[in-house]
């Protein structure tokens, strides 16, 4: 019974403890080592000396029963070292009795989940706005800047240094880790759900799914949004965002093709969404509109519903996803809203009205650039037979698609405009 | 800030396409090139023969070298570039994330050296 495993089984489970821990709990143990002394990247690096003398101790001995525990246990006493090493004289002695007083913890089984204050404090309104993702995706998962920087269309040495620089201001300015006051939370958390959907939108502009760092970004927004959802269940917006998610996520296959080529959502097979991940939208939507909280992931989720719902019935429902987007850009005042907000409106009262619609952000200079707003404008110029506009639209449309699959797919409207 | 977008393709499966996909692939190209004129950021572009019409010349011991074909003999060839004007790096990816050659192979972004006003 008690025979050792071969060095090769040891090493090999050694490792898949190590990952199942890093997977589960990454974020809770640099939380929680992070919490007292607010050094972000110090408890990452003394984790990361853990997990590195946990793949060397563990074939060795067998992996310990509460792997969490000795990996805290191990990386407590780096950071007591790195502090020692790094400071002498009463700055020291300070930190030190910081980090002497979690200790007591260690010996216990459970550990606090501090995750939350952790998110909360990524996602700052002292800190740049357009790294409270990455920042998030890097300190509660673990993911390192390469993969995040790919996701985000960056250089991985820029996106390197502005999470060193984010993770200096957190210890610098003092940044709390904790969840905010009621008061407050409803703003505060507005920033966190928004880069997890930040996270959720980079993972999605994948949709072959053949980038492997990409598609795990999806996952690990989901995961990100059902953590703060079963630690916050009571705020309506957090539910909505993870419906948001799940409804979207159910469509991930089916946009494409075996042959890989794009299907818009009209074209798409209802058949092949994934039911069970629909139901579990519908449900939390349901569960957010009984806290009677109206919010901007509410309304986006129960687009992506009448969206399913159409579909899957057959019955025109635009009259309802009007509404909602009205709704929308009553809220977020979005030139994103307006586009396809125009789009419903043409499937109401036609494709003039939709134009018209438009020309209220025309003159918005971000759209220039912006692939949706070129395509949505062909399509409906289009409509109203202006097929020499609409040709230049599309060519507009094509320039700016990254995703060769839809630049196919805007060719082939344009080509079939002069067939 | 001034960037130049390289294009590395592997010549080979340009061969390979159909005549129809062909002139889909010179029509994207032509698409985004629109699309970077219309957006201000365009200085200057050019599509490359290919690799087997590149000649490299060096002086070795006094004396000019000559030899046939490209530098760097590898399956993907710089097959032409983009120099553009934008506000930084992180715009300048978004626009070779956006050339039909990040589908295919590869688009390398290297900042150009400011010249002295």
């Amino acid at each position: 019974m008690n025979e050792s495993p071969s060095p090769e089984e040891g090493a090999e489970q050694a490792r898949r403890t190590a990952d199942a821990v890093a997977r589960r709990s990454y974020g809770k143990l640099v939380a929680f080592l992070a919490a007292r002394t607010r050094d972000v990247a110090a408890a990452e690096d003394a984790l990361s000396e853990a997990f590195a003398a946990a793949l060397a101790v563990w074939p060795l001995q067998r992996c310990p029963a509460n792997p969490e525990a000795w990996l805290l246990t191990v990386a407590r006493r780096k950071l007591i070292d790195a502090a020692r090493r790094r400071q002498s004289g009463d700055m020291a002695a300070a930190q030190l009795q910081l980090l002497a007083e979690g200790l007591q913890w260690v010996a216990q089984a459970d550990i606090p989940d501090q995750r939350l204050a952790l998110m909360f404090a990524c996602a700052h309104p002292a800190i740049e706005a357009s790294i409270h993702a990455p920042l998030i995706l890097q300190v509660v998962l673990g993911l390192d800047a390469k993969t995040i920087a790919s996701a985000f269309l960056t250089s991985p040495a820029a996106m390197g240094k502005r999470l060193v620089r984010a993770k200096e201001k957190i210890r610098q300015a003092g940044i709390p880790f904790s969840v905010p006051e009621r008061e407050e939370l409803a703003g505060r958390l507005d920033t966190v759900l928004q880069a997890i959907y930040a996270a959720f939108a980079e993972g999605w502009s994948d949709p072959e799914g053949g980038d492997a760092a990409r598609r795990d970004l999806t996952e690990e927004a989901l995961f990100l949004a059902r953590l703060v959802s079963e630690l916050l269940p009571q705020q309506a917006e957090t539910l909505g965002l993870l419906a948001l998610m799940l409804h979207a996520e159910a469509r991930r296959g089916v946009r494409r093709t075996t042959s890989g080529e794009y299907v818009p959502l009209a074209e798409q097979d209802p058949a092949q969404w994934d039911a069970a991940m629909i139901a579990e939208a519908e449900a939390l939507l349901q569960r957010a509109s009984a806290l009677h909280v109206l919010g901007r992931y509410q309304l986006e989720g129960a687009l992506q519903s009448a969206h399913v719902h159409r579909r899957r019935s057959g019955s025109a429902n635009w009259a309802e996803v009007v509404q909602l987007y009205d709704a929308l850009l009553a809220i977020t005042g979005s030139p994103v809203v307006v586009i396809n907000r125009a789009l419903a409106l043409a499937q109401l009262h036609g494709p003039e009205v939709a134009l018209d619609s438009l020309q209220a952000i025309a003159t918005d200079e971000r759209l220039a650039q912006y692939q949706p707003y070129w395509a949505a404008r062909a399509e409906l110029l289009t409509r109203i037979g202006a097929h020499a506009e609409a040709g230049r639209a599309y060519e507009m449309a094509i320039g700016l698609e990254r995703d060769p699959a839809v630049r196919r797919f805007l060719q082939r409207r344009q080509a079939a405009l002069s067939g | 800030m001034s960037y130049i977008l390289m294009t590395y393709v592997n010549e080979a499966g340009w061969f390979a396409l159909s005549k129809a996909e062909q002139e889909q692939g010179v029509a994207a190209y032509k698409a985004y090139a629109e699309a970077l004129t219309k957006a201000g950021v365009l200085l200057g572009s050019n599509r490359l023969q290919g690799g087997s019409t590149a000649t490299t010349v060096r002086i070795s011991h006094g004396k000019p070298q000559v030899l046939d074909g490209p530098y760097v003999d590898s399956k993907e060839q710089l097959g032409g570039y983009f120099i553009i004007d934008v506000a930084d790096l992180d715009a300048a990816i978004a626009w070779a994330a956006r050339c039909p050659a990040a589908g295919h192979g590869v688009v390398e972004v290297r900042p150009l050296w400011p010249m002295p006003a």
